[in-house]
C-alpha cells in the first residue's frame, strides 16, 4: 500500500531549515544561560533582525506583509531557534494573538495601520484579558466602556498582563453593554497604551520577577474605530484570539521542551555534590526516559495536528491536550533538575548551579498551569468539545 | 513532513471497524472465549479474504488493524502470526518459501516460543535459547508462556540452531490459566519434534531483532484500540448516568479522570505512529538503530500504560457496575494488562530508552 506517512522534511522544507539554522549560527552566539525577566533592549533589537531576515510572519499571508508559507516552516522556526537556544520574538502576544485577530476581523484600515509595525518589531503588544474579578471566566469581564461622542471611555483593571511594561498597544476586552448577557455585552478594543489615563504597575512573581503586569484604565479615552467587529461582538472576537494562542503555541512549547531535556540530561551527567552523578540512578534513569517519550509524544501529537490542519483546514482534536500535557511536563522537569543537585539546589540566582536556570525555571513553571487557560478549563473543554461530555456548569 | 494515514490506510480501517462490530461485536466476545473453543476458527478464513493476511500490507497498515482487532479484543491468533511468527517465515528460502503463501491463504496459523522457564521472558532472551537441535532436525526442550499456542497450526520456536518451524501436531501443549482469556498462553514441550529450518544461527538475531520492534508496535497498536473502547464506555455512561440530578459526566471529578486517560492515550498514539514509521524507513536505510529501537520501547510502554490507565479509570466511573463479571470492562483490562507485562514492561523499556538518550 501507499505509504502516505512521512515524517522527514520535503526538499524546500529541507533548504529552508539548513538556511535557518545557518542564519542562526551566523548571528545568534548563544549567552550564558541566563534566569529572568527578558533584557528589552537586546529583544527589541533581536526581533528586528529576525523580521528583516524574513524570519517573522512565516505563515502569514503576504498581502499583510508575511510570507505565506505553510505552518509546517513555522514549526520548523520553533524547532530551530530552540535547537540553537535562540530567543523568541519580543512581540509574541502580537504575532500569535492579536495580528491574527485583526486578520481576521479588522477593516482594511486597521490591517494597514497595525499589521506592519508589529512585523516589523517596532509595535508591541500585550493582552488585556484577565480581571482580578474573572480570571478563566473572560466573559464576566467587569472593565467598562461607555461611548462618549466619537470616543469610548476606559474605566478598570486588567490584571496578568506579559510585556504591558514595554507595550504599544493593548487587545482589550470590555463591557460595553452591561445589560446585555453577559457574553453578548462585550467589546474588543485596540487600546493606546501611552493614552492617558493608562497606568501599569509590574506585578512581582513567585520567581522574584515582575513578568507579568497589572493595567488600571482611568478615563482612557479610544476612538471609536479603534474597535474589532461591532460592539456585542467582544466574545466572539476573544475566541478568535484564544484559537490563535493555542494553535500556534504548541510548537514553541515542544521545542523549548527539547531543550530542557537536552540541558537536564546534561545535568545529570554531572557529578552532584555528594560525588555520585545522577544519571547513574535506575530512578533517575527511569524519570529522565519517562520525560524524553513525553516529548517525543508532544512532538508528533504537533505533527499530527498540523497535518489534520493541512489537509482538513482544522487542527485535529488531538490538539487540545498539548498545552496541558507540556505544562504539567514542564513542571516536572524543573523539580527533577533540581532534585539533582543536593541541598546546593536551594541557593538561588548566580550563587546556583547554571546562574540559577533550574532554579527559575521550577518557579516560574507554576505559572505554567494557570496562564493562556488553566489546566482545569482545559480539561473542561477536552471533556466538552472533543470527548462530548456533558458541561459541567 | 506528513503525520496522516493514506486513503488506503483509512478504508482498511473503515472496513475492519465495520467487519468487527458487524461479526464480532464486544458483546458476543465473552460468550466466545468462555467457552470452547475459546475462539471463532471460521473468523481465520474470513481475516484471509479481508486480505489482513497479504504480503503487501507493510506495518502502518498492520497497526491500523491491530488498533481495530485491540479495540473489538477478537480472539485470534492474529497477534501472535502477524506480529511474532511473520518476519521468521519471510525470511525461509528456497523450498520452504512457499510457507509465507500458506499464511497469506489462511493455512497456517503461527506463534513465536521463545521463553524458557527460570529465564527472562522478554523476546530478547530467544536469542540464548537453549532449545536443542539435533542433526536430523527434531527438536527438544520446553518452552514457556506461548500466546495464543491452543490456536494455530504450527511454531516458530527459537532455537540454539536458529529459529525453526514445528508443527503443532509435532508439540505438546499445555494451556496456562490466563487471566486474558481472549489471549491464552500455554507451555509448549518439544521432545525430538521434526522441524523445518526457516533462519540459521547466523541470521537469527536479526530477525530476533525485527520481530520484537514488530512486536512492541503491534502491541501499542493493539493498547490504543483497548483504551479507546474503554473511554468510550466510560464516556457513554458518564453521559447518562445520573446522580444527584444531573449526568455525573458533568462533574469535573470524573470528567477530567476521563480526560486525563484520553490525553495520555492520543499521546501513546503519537508515538505510536512515529514508532511504526521508524522502522518501516529503518528497513529502507533511513533511521538510525538506536532511535528506532527507543522509539519502539516508547511507544510500547506509552501505549500500554495509557491502555492500563484508561481502563482503571473507566471501571472507577462506570461504579459498581464496571467491577462486575457481567461487564465487558474487565476483559478489556485484563488485555492491557496482559501488553503491560508482553515484551518488557514500561519500566524495562525506560531503562532501554536512558541507555540510548543518557
Amino acid at each position: 500500500m501507499l505509504k502516505a506517512m512521512d515524517f522527514r522534511d520535503s526538499p524546500e522544507e529541507a533548504a529552508f531549515r539548513a538556511e535557518l539554522r545557518g542564519w542562526l549560527r551566523e548571528n545568534w552566539t548563544e549567552r550564558q544561560l541566563r534566569a529572568g525577566r527578558p533584557d528589552v533592549d537586546f529583544h527589541r533589537d533581536w526581533s528586528r533582525r529576525l523580521h528583516k531576515a524574513g524570519y517573522v510572519g512565516l505563515s502569514w499571508p503576504a498581502e499583510y506583509g508575511g510570507r505565506g508559507l505553510s505552518p509546517t516552516y513555522q514549526a520548523i522556526y520553533y524547532e530551530e531557534t530552540a535547537r540553537a537556544g535562540a530567543p523568541g520574538h519580543l512581540g509574541v502576544i502580537g504575532l500569535n494573538m492579536a495580528g491574527p485577530t485583526i486578520i481576521a476581523w479588522g477593516t482594511g484600515e486597521q490591517k494597514a495601520r497595525f499589521l506592519p509595525p508589529l512585523l516589523a518589531g517596532e509595535e508591541i503588544w500585550c493582552q488585556g484579558f484577565s480581571e482580578p474579578g474573572s480570571g478563566s471566566d473572560l466573559a464576566g469581564a467587569r472593565t467598562r466602556a461607555v461611548l462618549d461622542g466619537d470616543h469610548w471611555v476606559v474605566n478598570g483593571q486588567k490584571v496578568w498582563s506579559s510585556y504591558a511594561q514595554v507595550a504599544d498597544w493593548c487587545i482589550l476586552v470590555v463591557r460595553t453593554d452591561p445589560d446585555a448577557p453577559k457574553h453578548q455585552g462585550l467589546s474588543y478594543l485596540l487600546v493606546d497604551m501611552h493614552a492617558p489615563g493608562v497606568q501599569v504597575r509590574p506585578l512581582r512573581q513567585i520567581t522574584g520577577d515582575p513578568e507579568f503586569n497589572e493595567i488600571f484604565f482611568t478615563d482612557v479615552r479610544v476612538p471609536a474605530g479603534s474597535i474589532l467587529g461591532q460592539p456585542g461582538d467582544g466574545w466572539r472576537v476573544a475566541m478568535t484570539t484564544l484559537l490563535h494562542e493555542r494553535g500556534t503555541l504548541s510548537f514553541g512549547l515542544a521545542a523549548a521542551l527539547q531543550r530542557q531535556v537536552d540541558l537536564l540530561v546534561e545535568l545529570a551527567g554531572r557529578p552532584a555534590p555528594d560525588g555520585t552523578v545522577p544519571a547513574r540512578d535506575p530512578l533517575v534513569r527511569d524519570a529522565i526516559a519517562r520525560e524524553w517519550v513525553e516529548l517525543q509524544a508532544l512532538r508528533f501529537t504537533n505533527y499530527r495536528m498540523l497535518s489534520t490542519l493541512l489537509r482538513t483546514g482544522t487542527p485535529g482534536p488531538e490538539g487540545s491536550i498539548a498545552k496541558l500535557v507540556w505544562s504539567e511536563a514542564n513542571q516536572r522537569l524543573g523539580k527533577l533538575a533540581v532534585s539533582l543537585q543536593g541541598l546546593a539546589g536551594a541557593l538561588a540566582g548566580e550563587d546556583a548551579t547554571s546562574g540559577g536556570y533550574w532554579q527559575y525555571h521550577q518557579l516560574r513553571s507554576r505559572g505554567n498551569t494557570i496562564e493562556a487557560g488553566t489546566s482545569e478549563i482545559l480539561r473542561n473543554i477536552t471533556a466538552e468539545r472533543v470527548l462530548g461530555l456533558p458541561r459541567s456548569r | 513532513m506528513d503525520f496522516a494515514f493514506s486513503a488506503e490506510q483509512e478504508l482498511l480501517r473503515g472496513s475492519a471497524r465495520e467487519f468487527l462490530a458487524d461479526q464480532y461485536p464486544l458483546e458476543r466476545i465473552a460468550e466466545i472465549v468462555d467457552g470452547d473453543p475459546g475462539w471463532p476458527p471460521q473468523c481465520w478464513k474470513q481475516l484471509a479474504d479481508l486480505g489482513w493476511l497479504d504480503t503487501e500490507l507493510d506495518l502502518l497498515d498492520h497497526v491500523v488493524v491491530f488498533e481495530e482487532t485491540g479495540y473489538g479484543l477478537l480472539p485470534a491468533p492474529l497477534f501472535s502470526t502477524l506480529a511474532l511468527a511473520l518476519p521468521a517465515v519471510e525470511h525461509a528460502s528456497g523450498e520452504f518459501a512457499g510457507l509465507r503463501a500458506e499464511v497469506t491463504a489462511g493455512g497456517l496459523r503461527l506463534s513465536l516460543a521463545w521463553a524458557q522457564a527460570g529465564r527472562p521472558h522478554g523476546l530478547r532472551a530467544a536469542a540464548s535459547s537453549t532449545v536443542s537441535v539435533d542433526g536430523g532436525g527434531a527438536v527438544r526442550g520446553q518452552t514457556v508462556l506461548v500466546p495464543d499456542a491452543t490456536l494455530v497450526d504450527a511454531f516458530v520456536v527459537a532455537t540454539a540452531a536458529g529459529l525453526r518451524l514445528v508443527r503443532a501436531a509435532d508439540a505438546t501443549v499445555l494451556p496456562r490459566d490466563t487471566a486474558d482469556r481472549s489471549r491464552r498462553l500455554a507451555d509448549v514441550t518439544f521432545d525430538g519434534a521434526p522441524s523445518t529450518p526457516l533462519v540459521d544461527t547466523a541470521g537469527a538475531p536479526a530477525v530476533l531483532a525485527a520481530i520484537e520492534r514488530r512486536a512492541l508496535v503491534l502491541a501499542a497498536a493493539e493498547a490504543l484500540g483497548v483504551a479507546r473502547r474503554a473511554i468510550e464506555i466510560a464516556v457513554e455512561h458518564a453521559s447518562t448516568r445520573e446522580q444527584f440530578g444531573r449526568p455525573i459526566g458533568g462533574y469535573q471529578a470524573v470528567s477530567h479522570q476521563i480526560v486525563d486517560a484520553y490525553a495520555a492515550v492520543e499521546l501513546a498514539r503519537s508515538v505510536t505512529y512515529w514508532a511504526a514509521w521508524t522502522v518501516t524507513d529503518a528497513a529502507d536505510g533511513g533511521q538510525p538503530a538506536g532511535q528506532v529501537d527507543a522509539a519502539c520501547s516508547a511507544a510500547k510502554s506509552s501505549a500500554a500504560e495509557a491502555a492500563v490507565l484508561a481502563c482503571e479509570r473507566a471501571i472507577q466511573v462506570c461504579g459498581g457496575v464496571g467491577f462486575t463479571w457481567e461487564h465487558v470492562l474487565h476483559r478489556l483490562y485484563k488485555r492491557a494488562l496482559w501488553l503491560e507485562l508482553f515484551a518488557g514492561h514500561g519500566r524495562e523499556h525506560r531503562a532501554r530508552i536512558a541507555e540510548i538518550v543518557l
